[in-house]
């Protein structure tokens, strides 16, 4: 079992990816309660975007935008027609109708692309290595750290230091309380979902990097892991979700590459055998120290 | 009639649908039939999901995997033992010469259902909510990432042929009546009424002294049999890989009992006929069919996108089912004893 820097530096890459999605699916949950299943299939959306753009031969910021719009418009759709419907159901109930989403999203892919995908090849330059001190790390690796530090610390002021933002927090701890103190709610969870979408387009950029296929199932493996992370960071504060996100990152990066392949099937095994004891254990997850959850 | 005699009609009424289903299938060409003997393999499903689902109101993604459990489990008894190593080399040895008939094959499946069932359900069932959810999603996962790499309880990602194909329409059509049946008699049952009165109010239920825990235990346990029994008639009905046991059939099943109305018996098996009867017929419509003149063709994934928004259609407009968690009531049963019914008193009478 060789570690090398490449694989420390793919596992901080995914890790900082993960981050993003994390901080996407922790920003809906805390307005809304609700884990939204079908995040992956909107970065899916978006990484499709890129890949028709790149195969007209559109330039590439034409691509970026088209990313965004398609990911923003879906996002907006998503909370018109399936969260806006299905608030104050339970958290169960939402979950069922967001896999439904899910499924629906990824069925109609399949229909209009087919199964075989797409390629989105116009970020494609940032897979080259940089050879640093006489190790090589793929250009997206610091790309993708830089963006996500970029992205947290922008989202970070926007929470603390803007009305707005205030507004969301309030809404997050105790959305009826806020609401009576005069919190908006529904342009606190619009801007909760739009916020959710940009970081979605942003992952989908990074990702058609590391992986320029795009498949109806794109993202699909990732969300899944990301929602085990974010469960056991801690669902209902942002920071400990998206500690939670960057660990299992980290941890599927660096020991998926470390771990020779006969090992490294069972990674998901453990990984949900770690979501299950900590739903247990420390049912607010393990970087949270707050109240408890109901119990039996 | 007498009232007890009518509210048998909850269990007599789905039960007809489902030999109804099944007598439907005998008139079938052969190649349809393959469609009513999954339908009927659903049923069974889905009236395992509603054992639990249903009476408990918590959600569990993880039903699936006991679903394999079983499925694995009568599979690898039953396939000859002289083909084993040729689609199972790696299979470990208290399983490879062992060879066990097709009725064993099933009750197998159904009590390795249940001790899944009881292994996860002992440390799952004190969680509620979000929390269930995605705890019984985990173990699901964590069940299909080891049956597709695992060599030693099965044919990991190989197909898993050479399995006697005993699940025709009389051995599903009997499994999944026999499914609702039990489903029946547990609902009527001390513990299904006392499961049921912890979904309606978990608070007041422990106030007068109902373990929620234990009876969600109890159903947990009954619905991995159930599920471990239906997995069993699945793997004899036509070659399985892993893949026929993965996140679609959890969510198919989900599915049809969101749709028929996860409260009630009638909706679980109205929702799997219903929902399997489209999911068929929009499989043969991929490959080309007829309606009434009109030849239609559907492009492939059109039948889990219909699916997908009619759960979605129907989780938003009508959360509680078609059916709306009632049970079959075709004839109103008679009020009950009219000795302590007091006349209301008229207006200016003497009370």
């Amino acid at each position: 079992m060789t570690v090398t820097w490449q694989n420390v530096a793919d596992g901080v890459a995914l890790g900082a990816v993960y981050a993003l999605m994390a901080v996407g699916i922790g920003l809906v949950f805390g307005v809304l309660r609700l884990v939204n299943f079908a995040y992956g299939q909107l970065i899916m959306a978006g990484a499709f975007a890129l890949a028709i753009s790149s195969q007209h031969g559109w330039p590439l910021w034409v691509g970026i935008v088209l990313c965004f719009a398609t990911v923003l418009v879906l996002s907006i759709a998503m909370d018109y027609l399936v969260f806006r419907p299905l608030r104050g159901h339970s958290p169960a109930v939402m979950l069922v109708a967001t896999f439904a989403v899910a499924f629906l999203l990824e069925n109609g892919a399949l229909l209009k692309f087919g199964s075989l995908g797409k390629i989105a090849s116009s970020v494609a330059s940032l897979n080259q290595p940089w050879t640093v001190g006489g190790v090589q790390i793929r250009k997206i690796s610091i790309v993708a750290v830089i963006v996500t530090i970029v992205c947290l610390f922008l989202i970070y002021l926007l929470l603390e230091r803007t009305e707005i933002g205030l507004h969301m927090r309030a809404a997050s701890m105790d959305s009826s309380t806020a609401r009576m103190l005069g919190v908006r709610a529904n342009r606190v969870i619009s801007l909760a979902v739009l916020l959710a979408g940009a970081l979605a387009a942003i992952v989908a950029i990074l990702l058609t990097v590391r992986t320029p296929l795009v498949t109806p199932t794109f993202a699909l493996d990732d969300t899944i892991v990301v929602l085990a992370g974010v469960v056991v960071g801690g669902l209902n504060r942002p920071i400990p979700a998206t500690l939670g996100g960057f660990a299992i990152g980290f941890a599927n990066g660096f020991f998926g590459g470390v771990l020779p392949s006969n090992q490294s099937q069972y990674v998901p095994a453990f990984v949900f055998a770690a979501v299950v004891v900590v739903l247990l254990l420390r049912p607010n997850g393990l970087f949270d120290f707050s109240r408890n959850v109901e119990r039996v | 009639m007498s009232r007890r005699l009518l509210s048998l009609q909850e269990v007599v009424v789905p039960a007809l649908l489902v030999v109804a289903a099944a007598l439907l299938g005998n008139l079938a060409s052969a190649s349809t039939q393959t469609y009513f003997t999954q339908t009927l393999f659903r049923v069974a499903l889905v009236v395992a999901l509603y054992v639990f689902i249903g009476n408990s109101g918590v959600l569990s993604f993880g039903h699936v995997a006991f679903v394999a459990l079983g499925a694995w489990t009568a599979g690898v008894l039953t396939v000859p033992v002289a083909e084993r190593s040729a689609i199972m080399p790696g299979l470990a040895s208290f399983l490879a010469h062992r060879h066990v008939g097709n009725v064993t094959s099933l009750v197998l499946a159904a009590v390795v259902g249940a001790v899944g069932a009881l292994v996860v359900g002992v440390p799952l069932m004190r969680l509620s909510g979000l929390a269930a959810g995605i705890a019984t999603f985990a173990i699901f996962e964590i069940t299909y990432n080891v049956l597709q790499y695992d060599g030693r309880i099965g044919p990991g990602l190989n197909t898993f042929s050479s399995v006697p194909e005993t699940t025709g329409l009389l051995q599903a059509g009997v499994g999944a009546t026999l499914c609702v049946l039990v489903a029946f008699a547990y609902s009527r049952s001390r513990f299904g009424r006392q499961l049921r009165s912890t979904r309606e109010d978990a608070a007041a239920a422990g106030a007068v002294g109902i373990s929620v825990y234990r009876q969600r235990l109890v159903a947990f346990v009954l619905s991995g049999a159930l599920a471990g029994f239906a997995g069993g008639l699945y793997v004899h009905l036509f070659a399985l890989n892993v893949n026929s046991v993965s996140l679609d059939l959890t969510f198919l099943s989900l599915a049809m009992l969101v749709v028929g109305g996860s409260g009630s018996l009638l909706g679980a098996v109205v929702g799997a006929l219903g929902v399997s009867a489209l999911d068929s017929w929009l499989s043969v419509a991929e490959n080309g069919t007829s309606l009434f003149g009109w030849h239609i063709n559907l492009p492939a994934g059109t039948d889990e996108l219909v699916i997908g928004v009619l759960m979605a259609a129907v989780l938003i407009l009508r959360p509680n089912g078609i059916t709306g968690g009632r049970e079959a009531r075709l004839w109103p049963l008679p009020a009950r004893s009219t000795l302590f019914r007091t006349r209301q008193t008229r207006v200016g009478e003497q009370p």
